[in-house]
Formats: structure tokens, sequence, C-alpha cells
């Protein structure tokens, strides 16, 4: 198994004086892996989620993702990598209201340069994974709230990115609806796309094969790799 | 950043770029102006008014100008007119009773008539009216081929011929017809202390508008009623066009050999166009309170563009995560503002059209829309909009894709 996520030493701070949100973390996941990082509020998962999902760079040490050295790149290669091989999904969804499911989801595609025929086409065949085929043309505010999400993962993974992030994502959900939302990321991950969630949910994190706890912006605790 | 660093990942690199169809790109850049159309009607009639008001005033101008070019066609720049001035001493003067026969010997001169107010005989709608109260109407002893040589119409009855310069017969200008209250002939006015008829009135005389306010008689009834000396005051002169020039520094001379400096000679022709030039100048102040206007509107912009991006902190956030750069969020916001202002552009464009259309239709002028300037206000608009959208949008793109995510 190849590493898609490699931290060595990372730190990153904010302000004057810095105060350290993350402090010399040291991460390692493999391709493949489903990965909770469980936390209270503070203890630094979102800054941890910004380093990996390449918006943010480290004040210290290395952030390595899928290969690419992320202190090195520029700013647009950095958007390459993200547009390519990561997709989020967040606690509120951020879909454009106005425009329709596929439309939501075929502009996950529109900084790959694909025709917008050929968008649309694999917007559908993502909703069709997430099992929204019959929502196609609905607009957000006619979709439930698990319906929602379920979208916003469609539009994370229309490109068939090898990480996802997910930040928070059954965090605005009733628990039934984000039992589906954590069975469709477990079948994403059967799929052979690596999944790291963030939760301060400890019993959703549970279900998870590998848990990752933070605190002050440290790692304190580590279920370890689960080999395959 | 190190160069080994760079290369590795080069190397590596199994994906493309990101990047944005140009379709894609025009597509992105209207969202802002669906999500909220009102805001972009609003800051698109800024621009929209600025640019009509000053392709209204230039088309009104030019309208204006067509008409006159029409109307000095038609009505002809060869005319020059010679009047006695006032000699030395400040008194009126007259011309020679045979001027009109001397300047008809210059080479060159197709045509010439004259005409000789009577200084002290008025007209009055009748005799009821004080002396006093002339209402600025003049008397005046015209020759009988006036009207031809000036391009004057009769309106309506007819012009004074053979007959009717013996006998009490009057031609009452347009104005004059006006102020008297005389719309049809065959009316019975008092010129001194006595009834004339009047058999004609004349439309509006451009060339010679000192004929609006006039009352034109025969000279045989003048010289009989009011003692005419038959000395001309005013010469009207036709040439052909070329010889306009040459014409001119010879009327004086022949027309006073005696006094040719107390003799004035213009060009009407000239005239017309010195009034459309003092038009020009308003022009041109209306053109700068125009101008003044596009600038306030561009500024209603580039306000409605930097609150929308403080506004759609997450929706940059959430494009900078789906691999926009910040060269895409630049371009999305630029193409907004170019949006913003083309709309009002092409709208103000053909309000301003419109409205020199409508008031150059209700002044008779031809509607003479300035088509260089329509394209050119068109891209005036287009560089407000890039001028008004370049801070906003490089705003935009310097907006951390972290902080526009969180919340």
């Amino acid at each position: 198994m190849t590493e898609i996520i490699r931290l060595k030493g990372v730190s990153r701070s904010y302000g004057q004086p810095p105060t350290n949100a993350l402090s010399e973390v040291d991460l390692m996941v493999e391709a493949g892996e489903f990965v909770a990082i469980v936390g209270p509020s503070g203890s630094g998962k979102s800054t941890m989620l910004n380093l990996l999902g390449t918006v943010d760079r480290p004040s210290a040490g290395t952030a390595t993702i899928d290969g690419a050295a992320v202190n090195g790149l520029s700013d647009s290669m950095l958007s390459a990598l993200r547009a390519y091989r990561i997709g989020f999904v967040f606690q509120q969804f951020h879909l454009s209201e106005g425009i329709t499911a596929t439309e939501n989801v075929a502009d996950g595609l529109l900084y790959t340069g694909v025709p917008r025929a050929e968008r649309q086409r694999r917007a559908h065949a993502a909703l069709k994974r997430v099992g929204l085929e019959h929502r196609l043309g609905h607009k957000p505010h006619q979709l439930s709230g698990g319906e929602r999400q379920r979208v916003a993962i469609a539009r994370a993974v229309a490109g068939n990115p090898p990480l996802l992030l997910a930040d928070e994502p059954t965090g605005n959900l009733d628990s039934v609806s984000g039992a589906t939302i954590i069975e469709l990321l477990h079948e994403l991950n059967r799929q052979g796309t690596t999944v790291l969630v963030i939760t301060h949910d400890t019993e959703l994190a549970s279900q998870l094969p590998r848990q990752i706890t933070l605190r002050d912006g440290r790692i304190v605790a580590d279920s370890g790799r689960v080999s395959s | 950043m190190t160069p080994a660093i760079e290369r590795t990942t080069e190397q590596r690199a199994p994906h493309g770029k990101s990047r944005m169809r140009p379709g894609d790109v025009v597509r992105v850049g209207t969202t802002g102006l669906r999500s909220r159309p009102t805001r972009a009607i609003l800051s698109a009639l800024g621009i929209a008014i600025g640019i009509s008001a000053m392709i209204a005033v230039v088309g009104i101008s030019s309208s204006s100008q067509a008409k006159l070019n029409n109307d000095l066609q038609s009505l002809g720049t060869n005319m020059l007119t010679a009047q006695a001035g006032k000699d030395i001493f400040g008194k009126p003067t007259t011309l020679p009773a045979n001027t009109v026969a001397q300047i008809q010997r210059i080479n060159g001169v197709e045509s010439a008539s004259s005409t000789a107010a009577l200084a002290n005989h008025h007209i009055y709608r009748n005799s009821l009216i004080a002396p006093g109260q002339t209402g600025g109407l003049s008397v005046q002893v015209a020759d009988l081929n006036l009207l031809n040589v000036v391009s004057g119409k009769i309106r309506t009855g007819t012009w004074l011929n053979r007959a009717t310069a013996e006998y009490p017969a009057v031609v009452l200008g347009a104005d004059t017809a006006d102020r008297l209250g005389i719309h049809t002939p065959g009316s019975s006015v008092r010129i001194g202390n006595q009834n004339f008829t009047v058999v004609g009135i004349l439309d509006p005389v451009p060339l010679a508008p000192d004929l609006n306010t006039a009352a034109l008689i025969g000279s045989e009834i003048a010289a009989r009623l009011f003692g005419f000396d038959g000395n001309p005051v005013r010469i009207y002169e036709r040439s052909s066009d070329e010889s306009v020039e040459t014409v001119r520094p010879l009327i004086a001379p022949t027309a006073n050999p005696q006094a040719p400096r107390d003799v004035e000679v213009s060009r009407p022709s000239d005239a017309l166009a010195a009034k459309y030039a003092a038009d020009q100048a308003f022009t041109g102040l209306l053109l700068g309170l125009g101008s003044i206007a596009l600038l306030v509107g561009g500024i209603g912009v580039a306000n409605t563009m930097v609150i929308s991006v403080l506004e759609r902190r997450r929706e940059i956030g959430l494009r900078r995560a789906l691999g926009a750069t910040r060269g895409h969020i630049r371009s999305q916001f630029l193409v907004e503002a170019l949006l913003l202002s083309a709309m009002g552009g092409v709208v103000g464009a053909a309000l301003g059209t419109g409205v020199t259309a409508i008031i150059a239709t209700a002044n008779g002028w031809p509607v003479a829309v300035p088509w260089p300037v329509l394209g050119a206000g068109v891209l005036a608009t287009l560089a407000i909009g890039a001028i008004a959208g370049l801070y906003p949008a490089i705003r935009a793109a310097r907006t951390p894709p972290t902080t526009a995510l969180s919340g």
C-alpha cells in the first residue's frame, strides 16, 4: 500500500505572538484507509483538515499529500491538486441555491476543464452512486438534509479523487440521515477512496477502522493503522 | 521552496492543471448577477444612465447639426448681405439708390435685391393701438425679387407684385403676423396713418431673420405715402458658390464708393454656423456632466462588487476547495463586473439612441445617431467595468480559502 498523507513535525500557528493550533504533528495515512479524527472544539481538527486539504500550509514541518510536498507548491499547483485529487465534504453542505443537484455536482468538475456536457454526464453517474438518481433536477431547498449532504458527497467524488475529506459530515443531520451518510462513506471507502472524517462524535468515530484523537493541537491517541 | 521538490512534483503529477473552459468563465461570471438580479439591475442602471446621457447629448447635437447642414444645403451658403452702417458721427446712413444695379455688375453676382427700413413709420393691428407699442416690428420697403434672393417662402397669400406694390398692400414676416395676431390674408392693418391690406404671410426666413419681424411694402406706395427716397438700407446678394470670396471684398466699395467703410458685409450662413458652434460649447458641457454620471455609475459597480466579494467569502472558499486558482476567482469577479457594466452600457446605448430619436423627431430633425460614439460608449463602459472590478476581484482572489470556508 502507498501512503497518501504524510505529516512530519507539522505545526500551524496563527497571530502575533504565535499560538499553535497544531504542534509538531506526525501522521501517516495509507491509500484506502478510513480514518476518524476526533477531539473537542479547539483541538486543531479543522486546522488539520485545512492542511490535509491543501487550502492551508504548515508554519513548520512538511506535509506531503498524494505525493506532493505542499510547502513547495505554487497556488496553481495546489489548486490542481484539489481539483483532481481531493474531495471536500462540509458540515453546511455548501451547495449553491437556485441550481439543480446535477449542476451542483457538475460544478465539482468545473476547474478541471471538462466540457459541460461531460460534466453533466459524470454528475449523473455520481448522483447515482450516492443513490439520488431520482433527484437529478431538484434544487437544494427541495431536498432533505441527508439528501443535500449526499449531493455534496456526489460533488466531492464526481472526479474520482483518491482522497475524500469530510468535516463533520453528519453534524447538521438527524441520526438516521447521519447513519446513511456514514454508510455511504463506507461504501466509497470500499470502492478504494481514502476517507478522513473529522468529528467530535466519539460514538461515530468508534465505528471507523482507525481513530486519531487530537487535543490542544497534538495527537494524543492513534488506534493505529489497520493493515490490510 | 527547493528546486528538488519542484522537480519531483512535476515528474510525479499524473493529473492536469487546474483550468476552466472560456465558456465556463463567462457562465460562472454570471452567477452573482443571477443570484441577485435586483442588485445587478440597480448597479447596471447607474452605468446605463451615464452612457445614455452621453449618447443622447451627442446624438441630439449631431441631429441638429444634420438639420443645419440640410438647411444650409437648401438655403445655400452663397448669399451675402450688405448693410448701410452708421457714419462716423453715429448717424444711420443709407446706400445710393442705384446700389442694386451696381452690385449686379460685379463679376460672379447672380442676383441682388434690397430692403429699406422706414425708421419713422410702424405697423399696428389697428388705429386704437398707442403709437409707442410698436412690438419691435419694422416696416420695410422691399424689392419685388427679394423673396427669390433670400430663399423665402410664402406661407399663405401672395408675394408683392408690380400691381400691389403701388397700393397699400403689405406682406408680413412670420413673427410680425404672430405678434399682430393675423393669420389670414385680407386682414387690415395700420401703417402710419394708413390702412394696409395684408396680401401674404411669410414662413420664417433663416438667412434673413430680420424679415421675420418686418412688414414688407412696395417702393411705389412707400414713396407716395411715406416719402421713401429710394435709398436702400440692406442689400441681399447671391453669387455662384466659388465666387463668394472674390465678390465679398468688392461689395462695400461698389455699394457706397464714397464711404465703403460705412457698409457692413456679412454672410448669414456663417451666422447660422456660429450659432451652431455656440450650441457645441453647450454640448461639451452636457457631455462633461454625462461623463460624471458614468463615473458615478462605475463607482456604483465597484461598490456592488466589493460588497458582493465580502458576502460571498463562502462561495469563494468552496470554489477554491473545488480547485479554483486565485486567477480563476479573480477572473470570475472581473467578468462579473464587466458583464454588469456591459449590460448597463448596452441598455444605456439603446436608451440614448431612443431619446435621440424621440427628441430629433419631435423637433423635425433627421435622426443622426453617431455610431462611432455609440461603439466608443459601450467600449468605455467595458473599460469602466474592468477598472471597477479590478480591486474587488483582487480582493476576492486574496481571500484565504480557510477563512472563506469556516462558519
